[in-house]
């Protein structure tokens, strides 16, 4: 455990396995695509933070990405791996339209308010017959979770084919939300920065960095942290301390469908103020890269869904520039990311130990 | 429901659950050495993808199947060196290797063919063709007019590409290679005590390995299936979850060969279902689906029957499958006999699912399943953990 110094295993060896991450996207970039991977670079870097513009949009997609990865990450401190983020947002996203489309809110605080409460019980839901199954019966939660992502994706069809309609168009999406639940955006609220009121970077992500603050007082600063972070290390030793395994199982769960759920108030009513089919475009999937480059801490987190929003704005700009470059290299780059911080991290951590050492013994 | 209608459905209940048996047996070598996999979904993806990419441009399906297979092993081999080598997480190395495969197989696609992520229609030899057996008619119409023996010769058993036939034979082969060989032995051993194995001499790097690339190469059979046998060409996220499905299957079946065959069969019998059936009606739904519980408890049923005679099981392991069946021959007997205007039939025959419905029908049935309803499952024991040699 202290064959490092913390730095070095909180820091740089997230930092090492993104800079590997990053530099064989470059040679997928140059070898396959035949694109300069610099110039790559040096565009999406441009695209997401070189004008207001490109900030209001990387921000925005920090939002979504802070809310599924802390879902992730809370999932990951009781050692349980929710793949569902994208099913339990998609919910998530029907109880935002319910509650902005049902009541005439009159003032958008309340709306949130409500849209707050409906995402995350919505997207907790979702999570509950996963963590159920799989507290109760033994049943595998990464299966279950990604066939809910299956079935959430068939019910989303079906709810905005017969439920939430606008009447006379083939669109399928719900009416456009009435004007009291518009939730201020930075072009009203931070126009002094140059935001236009065309961006989509609202209210909500305010929201988010609340959520991170939560969690980590959550999971550092109350029993049920504890009890969770317990049985994380080890469920046995959890149950011999008198820790209830279905119990801890069910609130992780919950907990981080709600997260993930949370997600839809940035993009369900915050920016697109009606439901689309695909509004979550695969949020819940980055939820995961997120949460495991940022070593499931809040501070972590934040930063890594900064990284990915960069990516997503970044790699829009870069679709424009260089048509060769398709949007999916994103999912590549997210691969790349999970596979060096997650499955190899062991590759990075090995000789980085054995340098360390071998620095103690010289010094 | 005529006869002939039961027939196609059971003909692409064949079809749809070739690729998941495929993978499903992919699935069993690894998990069975002890590697969960979550990755076959990618690798089939991987593998669906350059199949049908060197296919065209070679024109030769053959050359595709071998690229497909290739990619799928590679992709083997990198969940290997994480989960063997580096002792990484397994199931965070499947799902890098799952977004891998669903990235780059668009974005490779699309530098080389420019069509939205898709390859260009296979036609001819760039593609598994249909195989007309000896004496078998190929028209519908000729079909139609025989004998119903002859029906389910043509319809049923003839007129499937290559990969069917061979997928199918690959199921009693696997069985011997677990049961019978020395080599099946020590997988099975090392999915279930590494140390022991270990401490026999014989290597468990080397023996996960080698059941790593098998379940590659049978990932490739799957996804090169996929791109040109089921269809012609690779779409973009063609895979669809069936890796997943295949994985539920894997532990329906409790990781065994025969099992593996039939848990496929249901899963391509819904997959059928929902694709043939676009609005069905309750009643319908259910007498087909009490239909295939007797074909599936008769099926299971008569090879428990073979390996009691044999002395392998004991007549306990009957009951199951003699329940099953006489369960699922009430119902479908039963459900065509109700009285048509009674409330129960006009309810039943009132309600239409929607289609949506229908085509999450798969992803619900696996839920259910993996809900442990059919039974306890036990996974191979050392599964999901990496082996360290010394502590």
């Amino acid at each position: 455990m202290d064959k490092m110094p913390k730095w070095a295993d909180i820091l740089l060896i997230p930092l090492i396995s993104v800079v590997l991450a990053l530099f064989a996207s470059g040679l997928v970039v140059y070898f396959i695509i035949g694109e300069n991977p610099f110039r790559a670079m040096a565009i999406m870097v441009n695209g997401a933070f070189g004008s207001a513009y490109g900030w209001g949009y990387t921000l925005f997609y920090t939002t979504n990405f802070i809310f599924t990865g802390l879902g992730v990450a809370v999932a990951f401190h009781a050692r349980l791996f929710n793949i569902g983020g994208e099913g339990q947002a998609y919910v998530a996203g029907i109880g935002a339209a319910i509650a902005c489309l049902l009541i005439p809110w009159p003032h958008w605080s309340l709306a949130l308010l409500a849209v707050t409460i409906l995402t995350s019980v919505f997207g907790a839901a979702w999570a509950a017959i996963p963590a159920y199954l799989q507290a109760k019966r033994g049943s595998h939660i990464v299966i279950t979770t990604i066939m809910f992502n299956f079935i959430a994706a068939s019910l989303m069809i079906y709810v905005l084919n017969n439920i939430f309609t606008i009447p006379g168009s083939a669109e399928t999406a719900s009416v456009r939300f009435p004007e009291t639940t518009h939730l201020p955006n930075a072009g009203e609220f931070a126009s002094f920065l140059g935001f236009r009121s065309s961006t989509p970077l609202n209210v909500s992500f305010f929201i988010a960095l609340v959520a991170a603050v939560g969690v980590w007082l959550l999971i550092w600063r109350t029993r049920l942290g504890y009890e969770i972070r317990a049985f994380g290390h080890s469920e046995t030793a959890a149950v011999y301390a008198g820790i209830n395994p279905i119990k801890i199982t069910m609130i992780a769960m919950l907990i981080s469908g709600a997260l993930c759920g949370m997600m839809a108030i940035n993009a369900v009513q915050g920016e697109s103020e009606q439901l689309r089919l695909d509004f979550v475009a695969g949020a819940g999937f980055v939820g995961i890269a997120v949460a495991l480059m940022g070593r499931s801490h809040p501070v972590g987190v934040c930063f890594a869904a900064l990284l990915f929003g960069m990516l997503y704005q970044g790699g829009a700009e870069l679709a424009f520039e260089m048509p060769a470059v398709s949007r999916e290299m994103i999912l590549v780059i997210q691969a790349l990311v999970i596979l060096f911080t997650g499955a190899l991290d062991n590759m990075v951590r090995m000789p980085m130990e054995r340098l360390f050492l071998s620095f103690r013994r010289e010094g | 429901m005529d006869f002939m209608t039961i027939l196609q459905l059971s003909d692409s209940s064949l079809r749809l659950a070739t690729p998941l048996l495929l993978a499903c047996l992919a699935g069993l070598f690894s998990e069975r050495a002890g590697i969960f996999d979550i990755g076959l979904e990618g690798k089939m993806l991987a593998a669906a993808f350059f199949s049908a990419a060197f296919a065209y441009s070679s024109g030769n399906v053959w050359v595709g199947l071998g690229i497909g297979i290739l990619a799928s092993v590679v992709l083997s081999l990198l969940h290997g060196l994480a989960s063997i080598t580096f002792r990484g997480n397994q199931l965070i190395s499947g799902v890098a290797i799952n977004f891998l495969a669903a990235g780059l197989t668009v974005v490779i696609s699309q530098t080389w063919f420019s069509q939205g992520g898709r390859t260009p229609a296979l036609t001819g030899d760039a593609r598994f063709n249909e195989i007309v057996l000896p004496g078998a008619a190929s028209r519908i119409r000729d079909i139609a007019q025989q004998e119903p023996l002859g029906q389910v010769y043509s319809e049923l058993l003839s007129g499937h590409s290559i990969l069917v036939y061979i997928a199918l034979l690959i199921v009693p082969l696997t069985w011997w290679v677990l049961y019978r060989t020395r080599f099946g032995l020590r997988l099975r051993a090392v999915g279930e005590n590494p140390a022991a194995v270990d401490t026999a001499g014989i290597s468990v790097v080397g023996l996960r390995y080698a059941a790593v690339v098998i379940c590659g190469v049978l990932c490739g059979l799957a996804g090169a299936y996929l791109a040109t046998g089921l269809s012609a060409g690779f779409v973009k996220d063609m895979s669809a979850g069936r890796g997943f499905i295949a994985l539920a299957a894997l532990i329906f079946a409790k990781w065994r060969p025969w099992e593996a065959l039939g848990a496929c069969l249901l899963f391509g019998f819904l997959d059928a279902l929902g694709n043939r059936f676009q609005n069905i009606e309750l009643l319908t739904l259910f007498s087909l689906i009490f239909l295939f519980v007797v074909l599936i408890g008769g099926i299971l049923l008569l090879l428990r029957c073979i390996s009691v005679l044999r002395g392998t099981t004991s007549v306990r392991d009957l009951i199951g499958p003699a329940i099953t069946l006489v369960v699922g021959l009430v119902f479908a007997i039963g459900f065509p006999q109700l009285d048509p205007d009674s409330g129960l039939a006009t309810w039943l025959s009132s309600v239409v699912l929607p289609v949506q419905l229908m085509q999450a029908l798969p992803y619900i049935l696996t839920v259910v399943i993996l809900a442990g309803f059919v039974g306890r499952a036990i996974p191979p024991r050392a599964g999901g953990e990496p082996y360290v040699k010394e502590r």
